[in-house]
């Protein structure tokens, strides 16, 4: 797992001893949100930048853009929620990944 | 040159674990392994022993106390029995799947309830699937000598794994034999600096035990399957070693008296000490009889098993635990299946007995083999004999 390949990819002998993690913070090679089943929705027309929702983000997967609006990389969010709970503008809804 | 004296086995114990200066033992005291955790508590604090020693506040903790200071490279060792190897159960599965060579010895104890302090293996089989190297040893010198091989065995990088030295509750850890305890320096020249690959330190951060999704665990487990088969070869390169270095050999399975038997017993642990006894007697009597001691448990040597018994017409196994509602003792039930295959077999017999300390005396054994090979003719309506058990 600690060694750089793609999902799916490395076999049993090329897996580090004890399936150690020698890289720190590899997860991003991984797809760690693709089972959520909610999803955030950004109306960026209602959204004044304030930064809670990056500041609340368990996942630390939300990024300011380059025009200051800040926007979730579904791969790694987990539909928790909180960012549109926060949200003071009522800018984030949560939609159904299902469908 | 080392020579012979008078200890009680858990205090041989306890010196071996000196002599392969230990550097961390983290332990809970719980009858029958007290006296091997207390003795050591005694070695560090008179500093004999330069090593931490951890009291803990149970064996789960104990356990996840060798894990940490395993994985930062320290020489860990512990040691428990019945309830509390159970306890440390989850634990067990971890510091095996983690490559971390903790040493242990188990005072085989049989589990509640209804309490019993006294020995059987039922505590041995409850954690053969953890993924530990197994051993059992029939007498305190072999219990000294395995500790000792022990160490070298799980921290050989081709290894790097955690072993379980079962030893007899009472049997073995309350009794005094004459014991060899080697040299400190030749045990030193045995076993080389543990120097795990990738140890916890700061400078070089690594994450154990992490989470592993399912396009990964299946690899991960069958490596670690692998890794396991595949220590049985250093194990016996240990063992010939530790018999050029020591003058004491030990294999897989011993035969006893094998040459020619028609009926093979097979036994693990101290019970095999009586057994070897009686079978000395039924030879004298021209009975062509033969005994078997199963000292590595896990990994399973299957070759060398076969090989021992290819020529015999019945094999007796004794189990000294039950799979309740199964096929049997679960030792049987492996030896069944290791032989299923085979085209030239003997009949198994499964004996089911020596439980929470019941003895089996030599007359004992005696009938044991008497009755097996009768069964072996009549064929039994149960899936294992319950030896003398009342009706
Ligand atoms: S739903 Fe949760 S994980 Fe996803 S962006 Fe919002 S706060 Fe982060
Ligand atoms: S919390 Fe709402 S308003 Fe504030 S930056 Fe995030 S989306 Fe915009």
């Amino acid at each position: 797992m600690a060694k750089t390949k793609d999902k799916g990819e490395l076999g049993w002998q090329e897996i580090e001893i004890g399936c150690f993690i020698t890289e720190p913070g590899n997860a991003i090679q991984f797809r760690t949100g693709d089972w959520k089943s909610r999803r955030p929705v950004f109306d960026l027309d209602k959204c004044n930048k304030c930064t809670l929702c990056y500041y609340f983000c368990p996942e630390g997967c939300i990024a300011k853009t380059e025009e200051g609006y800040f926007l979730p990389d579904l791969y790694y969010c987990k539909g928790c929620g909180i960012c549109a709970e926060e949200c003071p503008k009522d800018a984030i809804t949560m939609e159904e990944e299902a469908g | 040159m080392a020579k012979k004296v008078g200890l009680e086995v858990s205090v041989a114990v306890s010196e071996a674990v000196k002599l392969v200066d230990a550097d961390v033992i983290a332990a809970y005291p719980i009858t029958p392994q007290t006296h091997i955790v207390e003795h050591l508590a005694d070695l560090v604090a008179d500093g004999e022993l330069r090593a931490a020693y951890i009291p803990v506040e149970s064996e789960h903790s104990a356990m996840s106390a060798c894990l940490g200071s395993s994985a930062v490279g320290a020489r860990t060792f512990t040691a428990t029995a019945g309830q509390g190897l159970e306890l440390m159960h989850e634990v067990l599965y971890v510091a095996s799947a983690m490559r971390l060579p903790i040493v242990m010895t188990v005072a085989n104890r049989a589990l509640s309830a209804p309490i019993s302090i006294w020995g059987d293996h039922a505590d041995a089989m409850a954690v053969r699937d953890t993924g530990w190297i197994q051993l059992f040893v029939e007498n305190g010198q072999e219990a000294v000598d395995n500790v000792i091989c022990a160490f070298r065995i799980s921290e050989d990088r081709r290894v790097l794994l955690p072993a379980m030295i079962h030893m007899d509750g009472f049997h073995l850890t309350h009794v005094i034999e004459p014991i060899e305890l080697p040299e400190q320096s030749a045990v030193a020249r045995f076993i080389p600096p543990f120097n795990p690959p990738l140890p916890l330190d700061p400078e070089k951060p690594v994450t154990m035990g992490a989470f592993a999704p399912p396009f990964i665990y299946t690899e991960v487990k069958y490596a670690q399957d692998q890794n396991l088969r595949a220590s049985k070869e250093v194990i016996t390169e240990c063992w010939q070693d530790f018999g050029k270095t020591f003058g004491r050999y030990y294999s897989p399975v011993e035969k006893y008296q094998a040459e020619g038997a028609k009926t093979l017993l097979m036994t693990m642990g101290s019970y095999s000490e009586t057994a070897m006894v009686a079978v000395d007697k039924m030879r004298d009597e021209g009975k062509p009889v033969g005994l078997l001691k199963l000292r590595l448990w896990r990994p399973f040597p299957f070759a060398e098993f076969r090989q021992a018994v290819k020529d015999a017409e019945v094999l007796i196994v004794l189990d000294r635990a039950l799979s309740f509602g199964g096929p049997g003792g679960p030792v049987c039930a492996e030896v069944r299946s290791a032989l299923y295959d085979e085209i030239n077999k003997p009949r198994v017999v499964g004996f089911v007995g020596g439980l929470g300390g019941r003895d089996i005396s030599m007359a004992g054994f005696e009938d044991m083999i008497e009755q097996g090979t009768k069964v072996a003719r009549t064929g039994s309506e149960q899936a294992f004999e319950m030896f003398e058990v009342r009706a």
